[in-house]
């Protein structure tokens, strides 16, 4: 797989905001001096008298997105996950979450891949914090082509939104024209033995994944839930009848976020076994982010070895 | 402003002060302190400055108040009670289960609220975001907003003044109650915010500090707003806390509790007193 296309969902975000920003005059972004490394520049070059830097103020940031939604304006206000969703967390809450207000929160360098950064800008929160806000959509595409079909979707709809996307390039998958339907999962593979649902870049180690099983007698149904919140109950539930295991994979602490929407749901309405892979309740660290995923257990060969000992092979 | 215009507000503002006492009585709880110290400045808004519908509150080209300092939403409310935005006879219903007048404003279930506030520090960003918005899209409309003098200890409040002046936000009015009491105690005792005009033209604002009790300097204040060009406009008003009440006056502790039915009682009839006196002459 050594010629596939990688794109970082962070760049996609840009392009797509751009996309956009040519369509609908009431798009506008603000960014906290983070548009070279959230690519909200690539909007801001397009479209400089619709781009608002608020400087290194991300609270303030938030609640001047508020405020400008109230206008009749469609804000898509940008940090890194860590400051969007954890310094602002309270501003998102009362100012965006509780009026439920038209605002777009597009948090880059989400997860362990942000790489050598280390610990302090490797967000694992992110899910837990949104997903606890009434009325918050929560979304993770797993590639390029995903993330700009999401930043569509989240601009089409009316309410509250956070996307999270990645600073690493990860492999596209998605074709292009692929159409987002927020709230709803994506069989990308049919299996029986074991339900994997994944999103961000898991998706496609989980893919990955799928095959390395089925050459190993293992027929393993392999789900893209890009969107965290509102979970797609529905699909959740019928992969967990159809497989009666279910591993989840996040780049995303265990405790809060896809893994546990997806235990929760499980334990209420069909108890089944579930195995959460996710950052296991620590930090991160600095490193190269290729070599972090495989440290944390973020890789193909960890969904496969989880999914061996599962089904007892 | 003329004697009659000025004798008009009084009359207002002291019904609005009756309507404060009325929702923390009702409550059993809520902030009588800080809604009567910005009660004259709530009525020369509503009754004077902000171009406002009661029958069309959501109309996209009105002025916009954002109550930054939202625990005096008691003062709020009577306002826009007694502005026709809603029934005067329902301010008692404040902080009740599954009534519309909510702890903190609502900007979704209070007619006439634009902005859901009450975690201090926010409702500044937000207004200046509306003023942002407005200018933007070539809008005409002002927008303002009031902050208590203890809300300032909140950094996101200098954020967004940076932002403000930035942007060159003149169609934006920040108003700062001081009345330089905060829940603990004096201001200044508890985290002194002084010296706030410097600080506020440090920022970049054009200031003035004026007798929040006085219409005539109100008016003056904020119709200078209206030509201070390329810089956001701040008017500190110097105001007694409980303003209105005797025995509230000047009192930390009337901050954020209400009246029981003794203390309604003689609040009341104190109002009644002065409004009497004012409609009488």
């Amino acid at each position: 797989m050594a010629d596939v296309k990688k794109v970082a969902t962070r760049d996609a975000y840009g392009k797509a905001l751009a996309a956009l920003g040519a369509e609908h005059d009431n798009l506008v972004v603000l960014d906290a001096d983070l548009a070279n490394a959230t690519k909200t520049q690539t909007f801001q070059k397009a479209f400089p008298d619709r781009h608002f830097d608020c400087g290194i103020a991300e609270a303030n940031m938030i609640c001047v997105a508020a405020g400008m939604s109230t206008t009749g304006l469609v804000p898509f206000a940008s940090s890194f996950a860590m400051f969007a969703s954890g310094r602002a967390f309270e501003q998102v809450r009362n100012s965006i979450g509780y009026p439920h207000l038209n605002v777009k929160i597009g948090a880059t360098h989400g997860g362990i891949s942000v790489g050598e950064d280390g610990a302090s800008h490797q967000c694992c929160e992110d899910f837990a914090l949104m997903r606890s806000i009434p009325g918050m959509t929560v979304i993770c595409p797993a590639d390029g082509v995903e993330a700009e079909a999401a930043v569509k979707a989240a601009y089409e709809m009316d309410g509250p939104v956070y996307l999270r996307f990645g600073r690493l390039a990860i492999p596209v998958f998605h074709e292009e024209g692929f159409h987002f339907q927020i709230g709803k999962g994506e069989v990308l593979r049919d299996g029986t033995d074991v339900a994997i649902i994944a999103n961000g870049l898991l998706v496609y180690e989980a893919i990955q994944a799928g095959e390395a099983l089925a050459e190993m007698g293992i027929n393993a149904m392999v789900i893209n839930m890009a969107t965290v919140k509102p979970l797609d109950e529905e699909l959740v539930l019928s992969a967990a009848k159809k497989c009666g295991k279910v591993i989840t994979c996040e780049e995303h602490s265990v405790i809060g976020g896809l893994g546990e929407a997806v235990c929760s749901l499980l334990s209420e309405k069909l108890p089944t076994p579930v195995k959460r892979i996710g950052v296991n309740d620590e930090f991160g660290h600095s490193g190269p982010a290729a070599a972090l995923l495989k440290q944390f257990g973020l890789s193909a060969e960890h969904i496969v070895e989880v999914a061996k000992e599962f089904c007892g092979k | 402003m003329t004697e009659t215009e000025i004798k008009a507000l009084q009359i207002a503002a002291c019904k609005v002060r009756m309507g404060v006492i009325e929702g923390t009585h009702g409550a059993k709880a809520g902030h009588p302190g800080g809604s009567l110290s910005a009660a004259d400045m709530f009525t020369y808004l509503y009754f004077k400055e902000l171009n406002v519908d009661p029958k069309d509150p959501k109309n996209e080209n009105r002025d916009r108040f954002v109550l930054s300092k939202g625990h005096t939403a008691p003062g709020l409310y009577s306002v826009l009670a007694n502005r026709g935005f809603f029934p005067v006879e329902d301010l008692p219903t404040l902080r009740h289960i599954d009534s519309y007048l909510q702890g903190h404003p609502n900007m979704n279930t209070v007619p006439g609220v634009d902005m859901s506030t009450g975690s201090l520090g926010q409702g500044i960003s937000v207004a200046a975001g509306m003023a942002l918005g407005a200018k933007h899209q070539g809008k005409s409309y002002r927008v303002y907003t009031l902050l208590g003098d203890g809300e300032i200890q909140e950094g996101q409040v200098w954020e967004a003044c940076m932002l403000a002046s930035h942007y060159k936000l003149d169609n934006f009015v920040v108003i700062v109650d001081n009345n330089g009491l905060q829940i603990d105690g004096p201001v200044d005792k508890v985290m002194s915010p002084y010296p706030i005009d410097e600080k506020l033209k440090a920022f970049g604002f054009h200031v003035e500090v004026i007798d929040g009790h006085d219409y005539n300097q109100i008016e003056a204040a904020l119709n200078t707003a209206k030509t201070v060009k390329g810089q956001p406009t701040a008017i500190v008003m110097k105001t007694t806390k409980g303003k209105g009440v005797s025995f509230m006056e000047g009192q930390a502790s009337w901050h954020g509790k209400a009246p029981n039915d003794e203390e309604y009682a003689i609040a009341m009839n104190e109002l009644k007193a002065a409004l009497a006196e004012l409609e009488g002459n």
